[in-house]
């Protein structure tokens, strides 16, 4: 069994933050686990990509040219990625900053206003936790309490409370995947 | 420790650390700076020596100078620099010192491209400098073997007095995966107080030096490293097989992140019931031609496939391994493209035949 995801959007977003989160929790599971960055000539605040592998034997090939999941967190990711999703995958879409829909009808779309949730909660720039969350909960990747307990983990140890506003906008990605009708459309 | 998950360049600099390294000499070049960045937090705080150079020019003669002084000492770079570092891997190696040399490479000629490339394995294998010297090279294709390869390399580079060399295409520097250091073991101090230039109060001076004007002199060292190259291959081959037992109608070989496309691809073919397996060397200099011809050259396997970032280097060491007797064809991918599992099933599919080989 083998599951991938590859997070897209512009640099400063927290695509590849996101990424990462997502392989430790599938390493807190147990699982192989692989992080695969874009990584080629980009210029600040250029395109920013990385897919991430969780399977519960030796990952091969570290490219996937077709992944089971995609998460466009801006418009030039959208039409890059959604051409790609594996049929029957799932497609997850910033709804924040885009405003179409993929024309595909053989994959799942779900619309997430990450931009929007990470304001009301007074916390802008967490918009790669949103849609953490949103993608866990639709997915079912990695399991919610492994996330949860990656995100204590790693945020647990930084000064203030950001470890609580990490979790509070985590969990509004989750609320709007389990089909909050205020934060999802389509 | 639990397993950490790890940028492969961030690992390979640890593994230099947990195999106590204690002199690292560099100038930075994508895709392996991450190398020298965490290198330069972490070489002090075990008292090592970190020194960004002026150049791979630099750089690599200052690893010349600190083996020659008995430290242990390594540096890193990618394809345009490790060009540059030629010239004092061929002087290393004709003063017979221990030395490590990784090569994050990129994909070139000339100064390429920062994506992953395969395109300087004949440079590896054959020596990037001038004379009749080899490198012991190997080469990874997850990021724990990195770890594991990278501590190995300094250990035979102590037991060969001999420079080795560690190739990874730029996934390998670039990817994450879980690491476990825990199993690691750090190879015992050389002792070179036969040979190192580490100050002569008191005894006769040392003296390390690459020119011998005396052709039997001369000779009798190149005598000398033949041995050694032979000794290599006869004790440091390394290799993998996945899928050849029993012997697959179709063989893969390939090396690096290249072999887990294949293996990939491996996979989804045998589960439609095709007979295909893979060989992929871990050596590859010396290279396992022995191992290869023991699987490529058995009844049942009518053809081998070399797959490469490259337009066809492993493929001479196949070639010669496999001395004719088998069809050898040949898939490579440039300019940084990492080639993609259906692209090889696709090529896999046009020899196999029309279900040859397959359950049907």
């Amino acid at each position: 069994m083998q599951r991938e995801v590859t997070f897209a959007g512009f640099g400063g977003q927290g695509i590849m933050t996101a990424g990462k989160l997502l392989a430790l929790a599938g390493m807190a599971e147990g699982k192989e686990v692989c992080w695969i960055p874009s990584y080629g000539p980009e210029m600040r605040g250029g395109t920013a990509y990385c897919t991430v592998v969780v399977a519960d034997r030796l990952i091969g090939s570290p490219i996937v040219n077709d992944p089971e999941n995609v998460f466009a967190f801006n418009r030039p990711s959208l039409d890059k990625f959604a051409p790609r999703v594996r049929t029957g995958g799932l497609l997850l879409i910033n709804s924040s900053l885009i405003d179409v829909r993929s024309p595909r009808q053989d994959i799942s779309q779900v619309l997430v206003p990450c931009n929007d949730l990470a304001n009301q909660l007074k916390n802008g720039r967490s918009i790669n936790i949103v849609g953490l969350g949103a993608f866990v909960a639709r997915s079912g990747m990695v399991s919610l309490e492994a996330q949860r307990s990656v995100l204590h983990k790693e945020f647990g140890k930084k000064k203030g409370d950001v470890l609580t506003a990490t979790l509070e906008v985590f969990e509004a990605g989750v609320r709007a995947a389990q089909g909050d009708k205020e934060a999802v459309r389509g | 420790m639990p397993k950490k998950l790890m940028k492969g360049n961030e690992a390979i600099g640890e593994a230099a650390i947990v195999a106590g390294a204690q002199a690292y000499f560099c100038y930075p070049i994508t895709p392996q700076t991450e190398i020298a960045e965490y290198l330069a937090k972490r070489m002090p705080e075990v008292g090592g020596v970190f020194v960004q150079a002026e150049s791979e020019l630099a750089a690599s003669q200052m690893i010349f100078g600190a083996a020659a002084a008995g430290a242990r000492v390594f540096t890193t770079s990618s394809s345009p620099g490790i060009s540059l570092m030629g010239e004092a891997m061929s002087y290393i190696t004709a003063a017979e010192l221990p030395a490590v040399f990784i090569n994050i490479i990129r994909c070139g000629p000339g100064l390429g491209g920062i994506l992953p490339s395969q395109g300087d394995y004949l440079q590896a294998v054959k020596g990037a400098g001038h004379g009749d010297y080899k490198l012991l090279v190997l080469a990874p294709s997850t990021i724990q073997e990195a770890v594991d390869l990278t501590i190995e390399a300094f250990r035979l580079a102590d037991k060969y007095l001999n420079p080795v060399m560690l190739i990874g295409d730029g996934l390998i520097g670039q990817m994450m995966e879980p690491v476990d250091f825990e199993s690691c073991v750090k190879p015992p101090r050389l002792d070179c107080s036969a040979w190192a230039t580490t100050g002569c109060a008191g005894r006769e001076p040392h003296i390390v030096k690459t020119l011998f004007l005396d052709p039997n002199v001369l000779e009798e060292r190149n005598r000398r490293l033949k041995a050694k190259y032979e000794r290599m291959a006869r004790e440091e081959i390394r290799f993998e097989t996945y899928g050849c037992d029993p012997p697959p109608d179709l063989l893969f070989a390939a090396y690096g992140t290249t072999a887990r496309v294949v293996r990939t691809a491996v996979d989804r073919l045998r589960e439609e019931g095709a007979s295909v397996g893979l060989f992929r060397p871990i050596s590859v200099f010396p290279f396992p031609d022995d191992a290869l011809r023991q699987v490529a050259h058995q009844p049942q396997v009518h053809n081998v496939l070399v797959v490469e970032m490259s337009m066809g280097q492993m493929l001479e060491d196949v070639q010669s391994a496999l001395q004719g007797r088998r069809p050898l064809h040949f898939y490579g991918r440039g300019g940084g493209n990492v080639p993609a599992p259906e692209e090889l099933i696709d090529e896999a599919k046009k020899l196999l035949g029309n279900g040859h080989g397959g359950k049907k």
